[in-house]
């Protein structure tokens, strides 16, 4: 099988560009660290040789890119998808937050992506570059020489406990598809849910008093696409600023993770952009496991066009007052 | 006489087709209920967002309870059927962050259930009374 890398994409890209199926593509570029790859629009193969990147680092998921860039004018835009990635793809679509017709999606495979924070706190400080060889990741570091470390003990906790490797959506794909998985994402929640209620209370009254409402992880978000959002709204005395006091570290997530719950992909950029390392991805999979326990097993974005579980109902609905007692056990 | 002094606010959201006309109900029939529950008037409960009850608790409520029509009744069709989803989400959301579970509560009282309003409140008052304050979603700058 032909190795997928960069210049693989470059390729398809350019053949793309050049036959006028897309006029522009959204991809992946090199920051001034190894480690930091931002989204970038490309409009020439040109210059997608100069900074185009494709490696352990590109987690950004491009999909909410889209809502907007479709909307600049009649071409269709080029994107590169990764199996998570075309969950989020697929709810937008159900969402009609975009037209897919204006799309042209690149399936690319995935192996995991590396999170930079755990290198860091692996090596600490003065990491001069970073490589990858096959499964190991080389840090070049200022003071204590080069270093390995095992890709898999790097991983960003969302590949660790990756949902899928199978593309839910493309226009054509690149290398071969890969399967759902049995993932242990729940385990964390569980774990939680096993704790008595002061120790949960302890727990996130720690993690969510880090928070400084940067807002990344509501901006990053692809099921946070409202045009007015509650925490832009200056008549809730929260917008924009950060949080005065507990009451409002546990507003913010609440309103948040409840505002895209049974929406949530799970797609785990949430976490991934939070600077102060806040775990969202478990506010987040309490919805998503307490809907599968509750309403049946329901994976946002698997299908286009399901309809969402809190746009539903049936006459045999569990009562509140069950759902707090079954979610102890 | 046992020295007892706290008296938890309690906040009812009402619909405005049957648990509001339950409440009446009470009244008329002259059954008692503790002077600490302050109905709100809503046209649904559905209408309730999650906001409301963060917001009521930050206001000073140590207790939240949404009245609607019984399923199958809602004068909207549907509405509490939904009423009914977000609220368990909502929560078991509440008793994951480890706020005390019995703080909130969903009950169905029908216009013609007086009775059951009255009974649903003492109840809920007494439940909220052995919890004591709200400490967990207090909010210090609204304290008086
Ligand atoms: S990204 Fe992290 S710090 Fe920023 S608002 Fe979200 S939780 Fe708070
Ligand atoms: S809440 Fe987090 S995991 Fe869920 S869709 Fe948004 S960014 Fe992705
Ligand atoms: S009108 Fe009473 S619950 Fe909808």
């Amino acid at each position: 099988m032909q190795k997928i890398n960069r210049e693989v994409l470059i390729n398809k890209a350019n053949e793309l560009l050049s036959n006028g199926t897309i006029n522009r593509v959204f991809g992946w570029e090199k920051g001034d660290f190894s480690y930091d790859v931002t989204p970038t629009i490309y409009f020439t193969a040109d210059q997608m040789n100069k900074k185009f990147i494709f490696d352990d680092f590109c987690g950004a998921n491009f999909s909410k890119y889209l809502v907007a860039e479709t909307k600049k004018d009649q071409n269709k835009v080029g994107v590169f998808l990764k199996p998570c990635d075309t969950y989020s793809f697929n709810q937008l679509l159900t969402e009609h937050r975009f037209d897919k017709e204006k799309v042209y999606a690149i399936g690319v495979p995935c192996d995991g992506m590396v999170d930079e924070k755990k290198i860091k706190a692996f090596f600490g400080e003065g990491i001069s570059s970073i490589t990858s060889e096959g499964d190991e990741i080389i840090v070049d570091t200022l003071y204590d020489g080069v270093k390995k470390v095992k890709k898999a003990d790097v991983l960003q906790e969302r590949c660790q406990n990756c949902k899928s490797k199978k593309h839910v959506y493309y226009d054509e794909l690149i290398g071969e598809d890969g399967e759902v998985l049995d993932s242990n994402r729940f385990d964390e929640v569980e774990k939680l849910e096993k704790m008595t209620a002061d120790e949960r209370f302890a727990f996130w009254q720690n993690e969510l008093s880090k928070c400084i409402r940067c807002n990344a992880c509501r901006d990053v978000c692809p099921a946070c696409t409202c045009e007015k959002c509650v925490f832009n709204n200056p008549n809730s005395g929260v917008e924009n600023k950060s949080p005065a006091n507990e009451f409002e570290e546990k507003m913010f997530h609440i309103i948040r993770a409840f505002h895209v719950a049974g929406r949530c992909t799970d797609c785990g950029e949430c976490s991934r952009v939070c600077p102060q390392g806040i775990p969202l991805h478990l506010l987040n999979r309490k919805f998503i496991k307490d809907i599968n326990s509750f309403y049946g097993n329901y994976q946002a974005g698997e299908q286009e066009g399901s309809r969402a579980p809190l746009t539903n109902y049936t006459k045999e609905d569990l009562e509140p007052s069950e759902a707090v007692n079954k979610g102890d056990n | 006489m046992q020295v007892n002094e706290f008296k938890p606010k309690i906040v009812a959201f009402c619909c405005n087709w049957c648990s509001y006309a339950g409440a009446d109900l009470a009244g008329s029939n002259r059954l008692a209920y503790p002077a600490e529950v302050k109905v709100i008037r809503v046209p649904c409960s559905c209408r309730v967002n999650p906001m409301f009850i963060l917001r009521a608790f930050q206001r000073g409520a140590d207790g939240v309870i949404i009245c609607g029509c019984h399923p199958g009744d809602c004068h909207y069709t549907s509405g509490n059927y939904y009423t009914r989803r977000r609220m368990a989400l909502l929560f078991s959301m509440l008793d994951y962050l480890g706020i005390e579970k019995g703080r909130t509560r969903v009950e169905w009282v029908s216009a013609a259930e007086g009775a059951k309003f009255a009974q649903t409140m003492n109840d809920f008052v007494q439940t909220v009374t052995a919890l004591g304050e709200n400490k967990r979603l207090e909010d210090l700058r609204c304290k008086k």
